[in-house]
Order: C-alpha cells, then structure tokens, then sequence
C-alpha cells in the first residue's frame, strides 16, 4: 500500500506539513481557513441541500420541572436546537454539506467515511444530493455477529440513501481497511477531523446565537454539547464566538463508559451508546490528533470551559421524559447534552438561559427502549435507582426520581496537563534542553512559541503551560 | 428458488475475513485479537447461480468487485424496537407526576 499520509493527502486535498512550525506548535488557524473564513458562505453552501436554519425550541414543560427541583429563583430557561430537522436527521449533515460539496468541486468521483455514527447517513444523504458515490465503513458486530441496533439503523439509513456500507467486526484495524479502500476507489476522505467538516458546525453555533437574540433579547448564558470526537464542541464554540457570543460558558458532556474498552470483542455490546461517550471523549480530548488525518481540527480542549458525564440511565429517562413532557420523540444519543442540561438549569438563576444545542432523529433501533431491550439481552442489568450506582458495562440505572439526575463534574485541568504531556511525547529530551539553554533569540522564540501553542491548545495561559512542562520536564520553573 | 440459492443478478450480502487473527494489530485485547477481522458488504450476484456458503464475487453499489462467502440472499434489516423494558415507562411517568398540573393523571 503507498504511504498513509501520501492517501491521506490526495483524499482530503490539504498539504498539512504548510502547517507545522518544525517543533510541538502548528498553525491551527492557517488550518481552519483551508475551509474559508467566511461562515456565511458556508451556511449558503449548505442551505443549497436543506441543511441548517433548524428551530430553535424552548422546552417549557422541562423548564418548569427544573425549577420545582431547583432552590428558589433557580432554574434557568431550557431551549434545544433540533438538529433532527436536517436531512439526514442529524446535525452531522452540517459537517457533509461542507465535505461533500469540497469533493464535487475538486472534482473526486465518490466520498467514503469511516463512522458508526449519524455521520454515514449524513455523508451518505448529501452525496445523493449531489450526484456522488458513497461508501461508509462501520464497526457494527462482535465476533458472534451480534450488532448494536443503533449501528445496524445507522447503516440502513447509509444504504436506503444509496451508499454501499462495509461492515466489520470491532477492531481499531478499521482504519486500514478504510485506507486500503480509499487507494482502491480514489475517494475523498470526508473525515470527521478536516477543517471542512468542523466549519460546517461553525453554523450551528452562529444560528444558536443569533436565534437566542432573537427570541431573548440576549445571548445564551450556557451552551451544553454532546462530546465525542471534539468536533460538536469545536464548530459550535467557534460559531458562537463568530455571532459575538464570547462569554456562553462551553460546556461539553458525555456519556460515562469509564472502564469498558473500545477495542475489545467482549466490551463492544456491553454499551448502550456508540457515541457522544468517555470512550472518543477523553481520547480525542488529549490526543486530538490520532484521528484519521495528520492534524485534527477538531481540538475541543481550545474551547472547553467545563465538562460533565452523565450515565447511560439518565439519558435513556431524559429521552423519555422529552417525549411525554415536550412531545418531542427524539434519538437518545443526542439527548446527551440534555440529560446534563437538565440537572445545570437548576445551577443557574431563572432569568439566565441554556442551551441543547442538537436532538437527533430516532426509529427501529435508535431508540431507548430497542438499546435497553438489547443491553438487557446481553446481560446488562437494567433497574430504577440512583443513577450515581451505575456500573459502566454491567449496570444502567434510570433515575427513579427526576432530582436524581446529577451530572458528573470533571476535572478540566488534568485533562489540559494530559493535553500537554501528549502534545510533547517523543520531544521531552529536546524541549528539556530548549527549556534551560535558550541562550540564542532562536531557542527563545521556539520555547515562547511552544509555551503559547500550548496555552491555546488548553484553554489557558503559557504561564499554565511553562507550569505543566515544568512539572513534566522536572525543570524549573520560571516566568514566561 | 429456495432463499440459500441466488442467481446472477440477485442482491447478496458476502462475508470475508479481512485480517486473521494473526494478522491483527498489536496491543488490542486479547479477546478481540483471537477473532479474525470479518468483513461484510452487499452486492449483486456475478456468478451464475450460488447457495450460502459458496465462494462468490458480487459488484456493489459502487461498481466494485468484491470476493467472499455468500452469506444471505435478500438481506433484510430486521432490527426493531426490542422487548418492551417497563422502567423505561416508569422513569418517563416519574417526570410526568412531578410536574404541577399533571399530578393525579395516572397512578
């Protein structure tokens, strides 16, 4: 097989050595604008297939449960994004309008995408739009050839949009037969990770912004994204600070998978979420670039201000309690962001505002009660309870009452450290000697750069950086 | 024709082992690296007539050509809803109750 980035090159159209600056740092920036600056244009782009412009709900029923569980003058205004209106039903439309078109202008014969996810309905679906082929490779079954229901929806959906679906047992060699498939077929790599694929969320995060001043007369005090791979959270975080809502508070949720492993045969259909968990969440949260392009742009630690897990439970409840409360039938993947929000209105006061910033379609299989049947069946105790009691892989506790919702605080700034400590693997000797020669402006400009890339990188300042190297490098530290 | 036999033309699902075991990478779990990497993917049927199980080649949706076992004729999706799972209801009916003006509506 010819060289992986040489595939991954001509596939995504991107040569992503004009970005690196030869030591830790890269210009993420220069990245983002391969895919235009100019997020208007590509919210056109993408209304030319009916993606966007989705309504913006206020949740009432919810907002008033909220606050008869919150301390007085608690209980901020609940509203959701319902992503479910896109064409494929899913916010990932966003990201394939942007990747698709990319591909019919640069001429490509086909799109391929490796995902379990709504992503391959949504590349599937803008494909057919535009007239180009699709293939969607997918980790569906265990080695008994049992699939999540989830999965095998999604890869109906891929095939009833007309694109071929290649399904494989569970496995991270997913990627080379991804790969090898992309050399057979000279397909665009519609990756999640590319810069087309987060600008494409971009717009989720103007329209948030802008309807919520429209219907509120301000910005939203509170955004809340369901977190996977990093790009839900990256897009919608840079659309708001494009709309000029700097000062949402970003706050990423998951699902808590903690202990089960994503490679594992066994692991594999003892989840009930396939996305939007711990298991893409704090990988692709300190490792952002072990996706399948040489530099993610998908790089949520940059916009995260606090994230939270819920459990498997909590969610599948918030999802049935959207559709009795609000009327609204949802998938319960994308309710993710829900569950949390639910629990955080009751933090803020009630003239202060919170968003859900996706819902997602739902149907035979995606659907809580199909992966409840099925986590049952699989031997997974399913019970009412404190979802706080729930065991990842052995148990789903739905909250017996709806106060028992309780997101899980997480600690941001171990993550940022572990950002960082994997931002320099394989560097530690060099930067160590960077750190205490520096004597000609050349070092001291690399170790500057280095300490600045790596603030941005986190969220937070050089001097966090220099402190984190410092304690890593067992240097000493001193001022920036 | 029985529903194991196909005949040219007909839309088939084949199964092929992408990697065996020994051909897996290293550092997975030991219980995924025992099983083969198994491949499946749709296609209509290019040999003349075949029964589950038989050797066979099928071009895809995207005009590939691609050989395995034939593994189903007609392949459906018959994915569904599951079992009914009563504290799923019961967890919904414990928001229901607790909000105000719906107390009382169902016990």
């Amino acid at each position: 097989m010819t060289d992986r980035n040489d595939i991954m090159k001509r596939s995504v159209g991107i040569e992503y050595e004009r970005f690196e600056s030869g030591f830790v740092a890269f210009d993420y920036e220069a990245l983002m604008r391969e895919a235009g600056d100019d997020v208007r244009a590509v919210a056109e782009l993408q209304r030319e297939t009916g993606v966007g412009a989705t309504p913006l709900l206020e949740l009432r029923n919810l907002t008033a449960l909220a606050r008869r569980l919150a301390p007085r003058g608690k209980g901020a205004r609940i509203f959701m994004k319902d992503e479910a209106a896109n064409p494929s039903g899913s916010f990932k439309a966003r990201r394939a309008a942007v990747s698709v078109k990319k591909a019919k202008t640069m001429g490509f014969p086909g799109v391929m995408a490796a995902t379990s996810g709504n992503y391959g309905a949504a590349v599937a679906s803008q494909a057919a739009m535009r007239g180009l082929q699709c293939i969607v490779v997918q980790e569906c079954y265990d080695s008994r050839g049992i699939g999540q229901p989830e999965i095998i929806e999604k890869a109906r959906a891929c095939e009833a949009y007309g694109a071929e679906v290649v399904q494989l047992t569970v496995g991270p060699e997913l990627f080379t037969v991804f790969l090898s498939l992309l050399e057979e077929t000279g397909c665009f790599n519609a990756s999640l990770y590319t810069p087309f694929s987060v600008a494409g969320i971009e717009t989720l995060g103007v329209e948030v912004a802008e309807q919520m001043r429209t219907r509120t007369g301000r910005f939203p005090d509170m955004t809340v994204i369901t977190h996977a791979g990093g790009g839900n959270v990256t897009g919608t975080a840079r659309g708001l600070a494009k709309a000029g809502a700097t000062e949402t508070v970003v706050v990423g949720a998951s699902v808590n998978l903690q202990g089960l492993h994503m490679a594992s045969d066994r692991d594999f259909n003892r989840k009930s979420f396939t996305t939007g968990h711990t298991g893409f969440g704090v990988p692709f949260a300190v490792m952002p670039d072990r996706s399948d392009v040489p530099r993610s742009a998908a790089r949520p630690l940059r916009y995260l201000d606090r994230y939270v897990t819920v459990g498997q439970g909590e969610v599948f409840a918030m999802t049935e309690a959207l559709a009795r409360l609000e009327g609204l039938e949802r998938g319960p993947a994308g309710n993710t962001a829900l569950a949390a929000a639910f629990a955080l209105a009751r933090e803020l006061d009630a003239e202060q505002t919170i968003v859900v910033q996706e819902s997602e379609y739902t149907g035979a299989g995606k659907h809580a009660q199909a992966q409840l049947a099925f986590a049952r069946e699989n031997g997974i105790e399913v019970r009412l309870g404190d979802p706080r009691e729930e065991i990842p892989g052995q148990s789903i506790v739905l909250p017996a009452t709806p106060e028992l919702l309780a997101p899980q605080e997480q600690n941001l700034d171990k993550l940022r450290r572990s950002r960082i400590r994997h931002a320099i693997k394989g560097r530690e000797s060099e930067l160590r000697c960077l750190a205490r020669a520096r004597e000609n402006p050349n070092d001291e400009q690399r170790w500057r750069e280095t300490l600045a890339f790596l603030g941005e990188e986190t969220k937070r300042t050089p001097a966090f950086a220099q402190e984190t190297l410092a304690r890593l490098l067992e240097i000493e530290p001193s001022a920036p | 024709m029985k529903t194991n036999q196909a005949k040219q033309g007909d839309w088939v699902r084949i199964e092929r082992t992408a990697l065996a075991p020994e051909e897996r990478a290293p550092g997975i779990p030991e219980e995924t690296a025992r099983t083969p990497l198994t491949l499946w993917v749709k296609g209509a049927l290019l040999s003349e007539t075949a029964s589950v199980g038989d050797a066979v080649e099928v071009k895809t949706v995207t005009g590939r050509r691609v050989r395995g076992k034939l593994e189903s004729v007609n392949p459906a999706w018959r994915h569904d809803f599951g079992a009914f799972v009563p504290e799923l209801r019961a967890a919904g009916q414990a928001f229901v109750s607790q909000c105000a003006d719906r107390e009382g509506t169902e016990s």
